[in-house]
């Protein structure tokens, strides 16, 4: 399933730093008609994000399109960002499921070609918020179509929280939870450089003369003060999660009562009966959204577009988020999906969208400050936080 | 008849004229059967290594992030950075503890298995040992995790017992103990132990069926007490056991990247480091030179265990 390797690819941002982009074909026009499908169709996907019924009978969206459109479905997975630039950088594969940081590198490398909105039917219906996003779209030309998104929740018992939690406070500083005992030693954080983000999103509510513009876009002086933050957090914390099963176990086990997490938890914890649920506090949260884009020299660009115009049908995107804890890019998924449910879309986030940062990756050379902390030295400096330094 | 005794009529086929060549010049023969797995160790094992060396000479660059490959010391010193020394520090601890604990456990299960038991008692004894090994590594450190969880079965019978008072006094403990005993560093050493142990035990009772009962009954004879036959005779003899048995529970703690991120307080250690600045840092110089920290702690080691003479017993 994707939502393990989320950690891995949340955090596995770092080849940007590392990698230099091999331009592999110019820019070009894209189709201007679709004809017939060449029999196949190869997309480079996350685990678990192209199901053909395998995991489980119930969450197919791979059969009735090789019926339909006679173009045979093959799947690369790939665990990381890295994995992604890599493989399209290779060639021979038509789609990539490509993440935030992941397809504007593919877009500036030109692996990647625009796609003609007209050829897609299903277009219209992508949610007005994702049709013109930054990560997908540059210069006013579409590299992609919307998959899903998804955002960081803060799950918590309802035993402890008889009304939701309106602040992140609740695990970065030690206090005194409802219930009267202190939050040592029961909350959470994310085991992964990324989530200093999170720490400076939390800052820029709570000390705005950092002048924090941005939590992927750090100075020396914001990113110094972000570490202090999450020093403090170590004190208190239980666990870093990593493994999302490791965190359900310990909501389970081992009374953790708060903590940074995804839907897809919050979801199976739900469906075991367990007193849990989430919120996106007042000070937002971080998240991340996935584009279908199409490969410049893509062999079967037929068939691509056939999948395009599959891959954001209401029951396609339904069963995806139902099985993944996403949000559909279509909305008419969100109501008449039986796996989803008529709650799923909101439960998954749906409404959240203005308060969550989308991730990327941090690099020097940044928009909004003169220079920035590079990811890099979020990793050597996040591991020095957990081991208490 | 001498016609007969005459260099053979039949023409060498060219499987004889091979067979010949084998024959008569063997250095031939050692270089057919030597060569593939030379070719294995000398390119895809020490070629490997090279390359990571190599790779850990070089630096990154601190604005852009990309790998500038020059020849540096400075990854290597970026190891002696307070928060990278602590890794180091932390992981060999661990294996050195891991180590004496196993040395401990072992000795009595070994000692008996090879004085002790025989016939079926012996096979069933070397079932118990090895059956923990037929089961998914995974699927036993998960259920440490459960065992040692904070409404896990210890915490359970410390409550049924009346013992919870102690468990709370250990956990207080300051930096070994948790809110639990799955996130505490008791719990890494306690899963260690539990996967480790079989590889001394089998070593010891290796190099222990070799002490023969002549020289324990002379030792007695010769007026040593249990206690004494048991420092300046088993002992010594039992060394190469320990020392063989040593490399493997030191050589794997130090370098396993799984049991402390599922048991243990989430701080890192070696695997865990080079897997996560590799992968997810992009920063692999200082990944390699993190992995060059247990190839020269276990040189020194494998170096140390030969003395000991662990070799003879393995």
């Amino acid at each position: 399933m994707r939502s393990l390797s989320r950690p891995t690819a949340v955090v596995a941002v770092a080849a940007l730093l590392s990698h230099s982009v091999v331009p592999v074909a110019i820019a070009q026009e894209p189709l201007q008609a679709i004809g017939d499908g060449e029999g196949e169709v190869s997309i480079v996907a996350w685990p678990g994000y192209i199901e053909r019924g395998e995991t489980d009978k119930a969450y197919d969206w791979v059969t009735s399109f090789e019926a339909e459109t006679g173009c045979k479905v093959t799947v690369k997975t790939a665990g990381t960002s890295d994995e992604m630039v890599a493989l399209m950088n290779e060639g021979g594969f038509d789609l990539v499921t490509a993440s935030g940081d992941a397809s504007l590198r593919l877009i500036a490398g030109k692996t990647v070609q625009p796609i003609n909105t007209a050829l897609i039917p299903s277009w219209s219906k992508v949610d007005e918020r994702l049709k013109a996003a930054p990560w997908h779209t540059v210069g006013g030309v579409h590299y992609g179509v919307p998959y899903q998104w998804g955002s960081n929740v803060l799950m918590y018992s309802t035993d402890v929280f008889p009304t939701p939690p309106t602040s992140w406070n609740v695990v970065f500083e030690p206090m005194d939870l409802p219930d009267g005992k202190p939050n040592q030693g029961r909350v959470q954080a994310f085991d992964g450089p990324i989530y200093i983000a999170d720490a400076a999103l939390y800052l820029m509510t709570h000390k705005p003369d950092l002048g924090i513009k941005d939590p992927y876009e750090l100075t020396e002086a914001q990113y110094k003060e972000a570490l202090t933050l999450l020093r403090e957090q170590r004190k208190i914390v239980h666990r870093y999660w990593h493994d999302a099963f490791i965190q359900i176990d310990d909501f389970t086990n081992e009374g953790v009562v708060a903590s940074s997490s995804w839907p897809f938890q919050v979801n199976i914890l739900k469906s075991q009966g367990k007193p849990i649920a989430s919120t996106v506090p007042a000070e937002g949260a971080t998240g991340w959204a996935d584009t279908t884009m199409m490969h410049a020299d893509a062999p079967h660009p037929n068939c691509a577009y056939k999948w395009m115009e599959h891959s954001i049908s209401p029951k396609v995107q339904g069963d995806l988020a139902a099985w993944f804890g996403s949000v559909p890019s279509n909305l008419e998924a969100c109501t008449g999906n039986a796996l989803l449910g008529e709650e799923g879309c909101k439960i998954n986030g749906l409404d959240n969208f203005e308060k969550i940062r989308f991730w990327r990756t941090p690099v020097a050379k940044c928009a909004t400050q003169e220079a920035c902390v590079p990811y890099y030295k979020w990793v050597t400096d996040y591991i020095a936080v957990l081991g208490g330094r | 008849m001498a016609s007969g005794l005459a260099a053979p009529t039949r023409p060498i086929g060219l499987r004889g004229r091979l067979s010949d060549l084998l024959l008569s010049r063997p250095g031939v023969l050692v270089l057919v059967l030597l060569a593939p797995p030379l070719l294995w160790l000398g390119v895809v094992f020490v070629g490997s290594l090279v390359a990571l060396l190599a790779q850990s000479f070089f630096s990154i660059d601190e604005f852009t992030g990309l790998v500038v490959r020059e020849f540096t010391l400075r990854t290597y010193g970026e190891l002696f950075a307070p928060a990278n020394f602590d890794i180091i520090r932390r992981s060999v601890l661990m294996a050195a503890a891991v180590t004496l604990a196993s040395a401990l456990l072992a000795f009595p299960i070994a000692w008996y298995a090879a004085r002790y038991a025989r016939g079926r008692l012996k096979a069933a004894f070397y079932l118990a040992v090895m059956l923990p090994l037929w089961s998914s590594y995974l699927v036993r450190i998960y259920a440490w995790k459960l065992i040692l969880a904070k409404e896990g079965v210890v915490t359970y019978a410390a409550e049924a017992t009346g013992l919870m008072p102690l468990v709370d006094a250990i956990l207080a403990v300051p930096g070994l103990g948790g809110p639990s005993f799955s996130v505490s560093t008791y719990g890494t050493f306690i899963v260690f132990v539990y996967l480790w142990v079989p590889f001394m035990i089998l070593p010891l009772q290796a190099a222990l069926e070799r002490v023969p009962r002549s020289v324990l009954e002379a030792s007695a004879d010769l007026g040593g007490d249990p206690r004494a036959t048991f420092r300046h005779v088993v002992l010594p003899l039992a060394l190469p056991g320990f020392a063989a048995g040593s490399i493997f529970t030191f050589s794997l703690t130090l370098g396993d990247y799984i049991v402390p991120q599922i048991v243990g307080t989430s701080t890192y250690y070696l695997g865990q480091v080079v897997y996560v600045q590799q992968g997810v840092a992009g920063n692999i110089p200082l990944a390699a030179a993190f992995s060059v920290v247990p190839i020269v702690i276990m040189g020194a080691y494998l170096m140390i265990a030969r003395r000991m003479g662990a070799f003879d017993a393995m």
